[in-house]
């Protein structure tokens, strides 16, 4: 087919694809790339490279407007990029030399993970523990809500970074925001209020994601053209996303939705990595 | 005393914020506005040749190297520009952390400070990495 042509049908897929992870929270690459490499025959390294850039474009987007709230806890944040970044480098050294169709196995059953994590019901800890290393690392913070500030520490700060690094290393291999990890990391293991885990994990994927672009960058994996539809449709997408959810909460049905066929996209990505045609 | 400077540095963390805001916000923008001016000069172009991504080939000589890119760019050539739009997209969060480095200097938040230069010495060893093998 045409590039034209071609072209526009990854602007709507990606349009699709934001706008859809931009309202569940799971992101948009984790569409785009079985899109890119099923449907339209994409090799998979410039789908991972494509999708990569638009993780940034989105995370950079959507925490310029958290962070002016004072929910984002820049500390932790910054702390915590330690770790996401050294397992970025890691993962994009590793996808230059991991066969692909191990990729394409892994990246399904990270989709599933995902899926099903992002289903669980949420439990919110407020603890006011006192954590040796969160005080000396000043991690300990406050945020504004609707009823006043809100004071709150940081648990299990050792468990919580090597969350992180994985969550890198997760990244920078497969070309996705794991968000759904790096909010596992501050919820569950650091005990962290989800404004604050949602915002900070924001904050720290563009970070992330950059780490492993220079890599993908220097080693030709990110192709202009390829890359171009899928940001500007991503973009698009998550924007009107972000507008809705202003309007509407977040249902859950939307969430079974889009786990569904996340899931049935991850079968395939899996199949496809078996049977040796990714 | 303390109370004071606890007060102090919540008003400083409030500016840095604000600032680091307005650099995400306008990296993106400018970065996705110029992916999309290339990507209109692309398709003039190459609209009407066949899309070919399967054998991974890497990608053309003049996106690839530093001084080839931005004499393309002039050229007008698409893809140039586009990667030149990708390239300030991936800076963008770059810039944040040196943004934020400034702010702790200015906070004399030196533990932070210091993890700042740790984050930006590990994104520099990643891109020298990617350059080497």
């Amino acid at each position: 087919m045409s590039v034209l042509v071609f072209t526009l049908i990854i602007l709507i897929g990606s349009y699709f694809a934001g706008l859809l992870g931009s309202l569940t929270g799971l992101g948009g690459g984790v569409v785009i790339i079985p899109l890119l490499t099923i449907i339209l025959n994409v090799d998979i390294h410039y789908a991972i490279g494509a999708s990569l850039v638009s993780v940034i474009a989105t995370s950079s987007g959507s925490a310029a407007a958290y962070v002016k709230e004072g929910i984002t806890n820049m500390r932790l944040g910054m702390f915590l990029e330690i770790a996401t970044t050294t397992g970025a480098m890691v993962g994009a050294i590793l996808a230059i030399y991991i066969p692909t169709h191990y990729i394409a196995i892994l990246f399904g059953l990270i989709l599933i993970s995902s899926a099903i994590i992002s289903l669980q019901k949420k439990v919110e800890h407020i603890t006011v523990q006192k954590s040796y290393l969160a005080q000396k690392l000043k991690l300990n913070s406050s945020y504004p809500t609707p009823a006043g500030v809100v004071e709150y520490s940081v648990g299990k700060v050792g468990g919580g970074f090597f969350m992180m690094l994985f969550a890198g290393v997760i990244s920078g291999l497969l070309g996705i925001g794991s968000g759904a990890l790096k909010v596992i990391a501050m919820d569950s293991i650091m005990r962290i209020p989800f404004k604050v885990s949602t915002t900070t994990s924001n904050f720290m994927i563009g970070v992330t994601a950059s780490a492993s672009a220079v890599v993908y960058l220097q080693r030709g994996y990110i192709s202009p053209g390829l890359s171009m539809p899928v940001v500007i449709g991503v973009m698009l997408g998550a924007l009107t996303g972000s507008k809705i959810l202003v309007n509407t909460p977040s249902s859950k049905w939307l969430r079974w939705v889009f786990a569904i066929v996340v899931t049935f996209l991850a079968g395939q990505m899996i199949y496809n990595g078996v049977t040796g045609k990714i | 005393m303390v109370y004071r400077q606890k007060n102090m540095s919540k008003f400083k963390d409030k500016d840095i914020q604000l600032l680091i805001g307005q650099v995400l916000r306008a990296g993106t923008v400018l970065s996705v506005s110029i992916v999309f001016l290339g990507g209109i000069f692309y398709l003039y172009r190459h609209g009407h040749a066949l899309a070919s991504y399967k054998p991974f080939i890497g990608v053309p000589d003049f996106v690839q190297h530093s001084p080839g890119i931005f004499y393309s760019a002039f050229s007008l050539k698409g893809q140039a520009i586009i990667q030149l739009g990708i390239i300030l997209l991936i800076a963008t969060p770059i810039m944040r952390v040196i943004c934020s480095a400034i702010g702790f200097v200015l906070e004399k938040d030196y533990l932070y400070t210091c993890i700042s230069i740790l984050v930006l010495c590990i994104i520099f060893i990643s891109m020298i990495s990617g350059h080497a093998g």
